[in-house]
């Protein structure tokens, strides 16, 4: 949430001056219209972390900006969209928090800063194409997975790659600090790391690198961002088990997690997520996951 | 100028070699810019939907408060590094070793440290959990912003250090040995009568070091901090536009530097006269900014 | 420090690639300077404008949006280094090396160009007048008895140069090239708790490359010294 005395003010500026400032780029995208529960008087363990959010009626969310379709947000949107997006307002109607209330903090977070974000309270939930592993299990908690991918190939449309075996040795992009690196290194290419998801297109369409590798979900959204020039191909190569990332100290947070999904996942708002977000790229709705038990 | 003495005034056949070569030399010139054009038009990069954020007043806005943010992280990076600068400054010219040592160690530290990984450590050792909502900096990126300016601080504090020894060094021998004479103590001779002289020699430089400073917090892209580098980021994954993007916010930060350039000539003139700006060898900025053409 | 201690290699590799960088850089932007250099100074008004117009606009540039252009802007218009492809033992030179020597050369070249403009100046015009007196024309009096002395006096402010941008590479590790600071980032976040023994490493071996020009910088000058 950028304040908006500020802008408010540059706009004014800007309108008084001389400037014919008579453009009108950018996109209005709000996604779903997702209301709060109601009644949440009882519904929480007095000293739980949501009874404490509940009752602030404030919770931040650390997400990604630069994955069409899965975590996005312009250079002037007050709220990113995208099916991460959706599933967190899921969650955060059900603490009787208004998703579009200024007291949600919607924060960016990288691959490389997710865990020390959730390590040093900077975030109360990560959602934000977030792998479930065992390393970043013992240092953060994770809940979920709300959905399950695989890494796949971006490749130009004309390129004769594929899949990742045709990639042996050579460069490949994807993004720091995240698990797709590593599965790229490990399948034989040559990750090269970059800060975001769309940067890494952008190289694969100048031709820098062949091809550029992660979930295959973020890939449909590129390729659909960039309809007849990139494409994806090959078998999914991993499974990528995306879940919702939380402080370690909360145990009782991932009851609550799994509680909300299962609830999302039967009463059919999940997969609408998943089809108002997801299905314009081309991504068939997959079944709905089956979420680990709490540790 | 050495320029003028190293060729004799021309005679007639000179002349018109030279008209030659400026006739090819402008020539070539226009010619690189012509076809640097003529590839932006084959591009299409001159297409008006790439250019059209420009004039969105919403990114205006956005843009705007970019400036004023790279603004504010260069401003209060320099009024800390000119509070350190003047401590460690000082206190290399102290008499006593235990001092003298200490200060000179922080300050080849700093100054051997590339800006960017100040910023990295700080980043994710401190600041990454900061909240605040003060000023017009969004929350999230407060963390990036304190980053940026305790880095830059750290950094120009120890190149200014330099700057105020030599400036204190600058002011003429006879002004100490007179403060002396008349009784005074040495730190009233540090205050009342070297500093306040050193300062006037030194506000050029500062101001200088201030051009440094505005284009190192460009650096923050790395780490998230706020900016007009961080927005040119966002408008080129929103709209890939990068050849218009880059040619506006490099053209914004250029004019910005130039400025200030112009604020430190007019400061120079203002407050030094004529006489030469100080000029210390600043290991890491061969001189800083922008010298004027 | 076990992070450090256990990676090893990966930090030799990666200062590695710093020290390469570095290296290139120094000719390629030297070279560049050079060339600069001698069009502020000639008789030809024409390129002594047009060299500090680039000048005052590459200086007063961030090099973070150098690298922009060279990496984002230059690839749509048709500048790109997708060309280069050299493997010298375990280090890659491709496209995000040669893209960051580019980058970083071009922006060095200006600071280059006003260091030895600086060292143009402090030749006395005593010695060009004589270079004059005898008849030397411009080429000469400029290779023959100004530059020499002009290289002599720049070393120190080409020395501050080349150390700033020895500092400066650590900008390519932003922009996909696996240097120092890459690498650095890479182990503060799978070693979190490890921060400072990693900061401190890191920074000692950038003190110790800067030391070492420093060190080259200082003996050139003891043996050049203009008596």
């Amino acid at each position: 949430m950028r304040p908006m005395k500020f802008r408010a003010a540059a706009a004014v500026l800007l309108a008084a001056s001389a400037l014919a400032a008579c453009g009108d780029a950018g996109s209005d995208d709000e996604g779903r219209d997702v209301s709060a529960e109601e009644d949440c008087d009882g519904k929480f363990e007095d000293g739980s972390a949501m009874a404490d959010w509940s009752e602030s009626g404030s919770i931040r969310i650390g997400h990604k900006t630069d994955q069409p379709g899965v975590g996005f947000q312009g250079a002037t949107d007050d709220v990113p969209s995208g099916f991460d997006i959706e599933m967190a307002k899921i969650l955060i109607a059900d603490l009787c928090i208004d998703p579009d209330s200024d007291d949600v903090k919607w924060i960016e977070t990288i691959s490389d800063n997710r865990e020390p974000f959730l390590q040093s309270d900077k975030v109360d939930l990560v959602l934000a194409s977030y792998s479930i592993t065992d390393e970043r299990r013992a240092i953060v908690g994770q809940a979920g997975p709300y959905m399950i991918t695989g890494q796949q190939v971006l490749v130009p449309s004309d390129s004769d790659v594929e899949s990742i075996d045709d990639l042996k040795g050579e460069e490949v992009c994807s993004v720091t600090g995240s698990t797709s690196l590593e599965n790229v290194n490990a399948a034989g290419a040559k990750g090269v790391g970059a800060d975001d998801y769309s940067e890494c297109a952008e190289k694969v369409l100048d031709g820098t690198y062949p091809a550029m590798s992660t979930d295959g979900t973020i890939l449909a959204g590129l390729a659909a961002q960039n309809e007849g020039e990139l494409k994806v191909v090959g078998e999914e190569f991993s499974e990528e088990r995306i879940g919702v990332g939380y402080q370690k100290e909360e145990a009782e947070v991932c009851e609550w997690i799994n509680g909300v999904l299962e609830e999302s996942f039967e009463d059919g708002s999940w997969e609408d997520a998943f089809e108002t977000t997801l299905g314009p790229s081309g991504v068939e709705t997959p079944e709905a996951p089956e979420l680990d038990p709490c540790q | 100028m050495a320029g003028s003495v190293l060729f004799d005034a021309p005679g007639p056949v000179t002349r018109a070699r030279h008209r030659v070569y400026t006739l090819v030399a402008s020539v070539a010139i226009l010619a690189v810019i012509a076809f640097a054009v003529w590839r932006l038009q084959a591009d299409g990069q001159f297409e008006y939907d790439l250019w059209e954020v420009f004039f969105t007043p919403d990114y205006l806005s956005a843009i705007l408060e970019g400036v004023l943010i790279t603004v504010s992280m260069a401003v209060f990076a320099v009024i800390g590094a000119v509070l350190m600068g003047l401590v460690l400054g000082v206190a290399k010219l102290s008499d006593h070793p235990v001092i003298r040592w200490p200060a000179w160690a922080v300050v080849e530290f700093f100054r051997a440290m590339p800006v960017l990984l100040l910023m990295t450590f700080f980043f994710f050792a401190y600041f990454i959990s900061v909240e605040r909502e003060v000023l017009f900096i969004p929350e999230e990126s407060w963390g990036g912003f304190l980053s940026v300016i305790v880095a830059l601080t750290l950094y120009n504090g120890a190149v200014l250090a330099e700057v105020f020894r030599a400036g204190v060094n600058a002011v003429p021998k006879g002004q100490a040995e007179a403060a002396y004479a008349i009784g005074m103590r040495k730190t009233q001779v540090m205050t009342t009568i070297l500093l306040p002289q050193a300062i006037k020699i030194m506000l050029p430089a500062i101001i200088s070091q201030m051009v440094v400073a505005l284009k190192d917090t460009s650096l923050g892209y790395a780490v998230a901090a706020p900016g007009l580098t961080y927005i040119g980021n966002q408008i080129m994954l929103e709209f890939r536009n990068h050849v218009p993007t880059v040619l506006v916010i490099a053209t914004i930060y250029v004019i910005l530097n130039l400025v200030l350039t112009w604020l430190a000539t007019l400061v120079q003139k203002r407050l030094v006269g004529e006489k030469k700006p100080l000029e210390v060898p600043m290991v890491g900025e061969a001189n800083t900014g922008g010298t004027p053409l | 420090m076990e992070a450090i201690f256990d990676n090893f290699d990966a930090v030799l590799k990666g200062f590695g690639y710093t020290l390469f960088l570095f290296l290139v850089c120094a000719v390629v932007s030297l070279v560049l300077g050079t060339i600069l250099v001698a069009m502020r100074v000639g008789p030809i008004a024409v390129l002594s404008r047009a060299a500090a117009v680039y000048v005052t606009l590459v200086r007063n540039t961030p090099l973070v949006m150098v690298f922009f252009f060279f990496h984002f802007a230059g690839p749509k218009i048709g500048i790109n280094f997708n060309w280069v492809d050299v493997h010298v033992g375990g280090f890659d030179f491709t496209s995000a090396f040669s893209t960051a020597v580019v980058a970083l050369s071009l922006y060095t070249s200006t600071f280059v160009c006003e260091a030895l403009r600086s060292g143009v100046n402090s030749v006395p015009l005593g010695q060009a007048e004589a270079a004059r007196a005898i008849g030397l024309p411009f080429t000469g009096t400029m290779t023959e008895v100004v530059l020499p002395q002009a290289f002599r006096a720049s070393v120190p402010p080409l020395a501050s140069t080349l150390i700033a941008m020895l500092k400066n590479t650590s900008v390519a590790g932003v922009f996909y090239l696996a240097e120092a600071l890459a690498t650095m980032r890479g182990f503060t976040k799978d070693y979190a708790d490890q921060r400072w023994g990693i900061l401190i490493s890191f920074a000692i071996g950038y003190i110790i490359l800067v030391e070492v020009v420093s060190l080259i910088a200082h003996r050139m000058e003891r043996r050049w010294r203009i008596a």
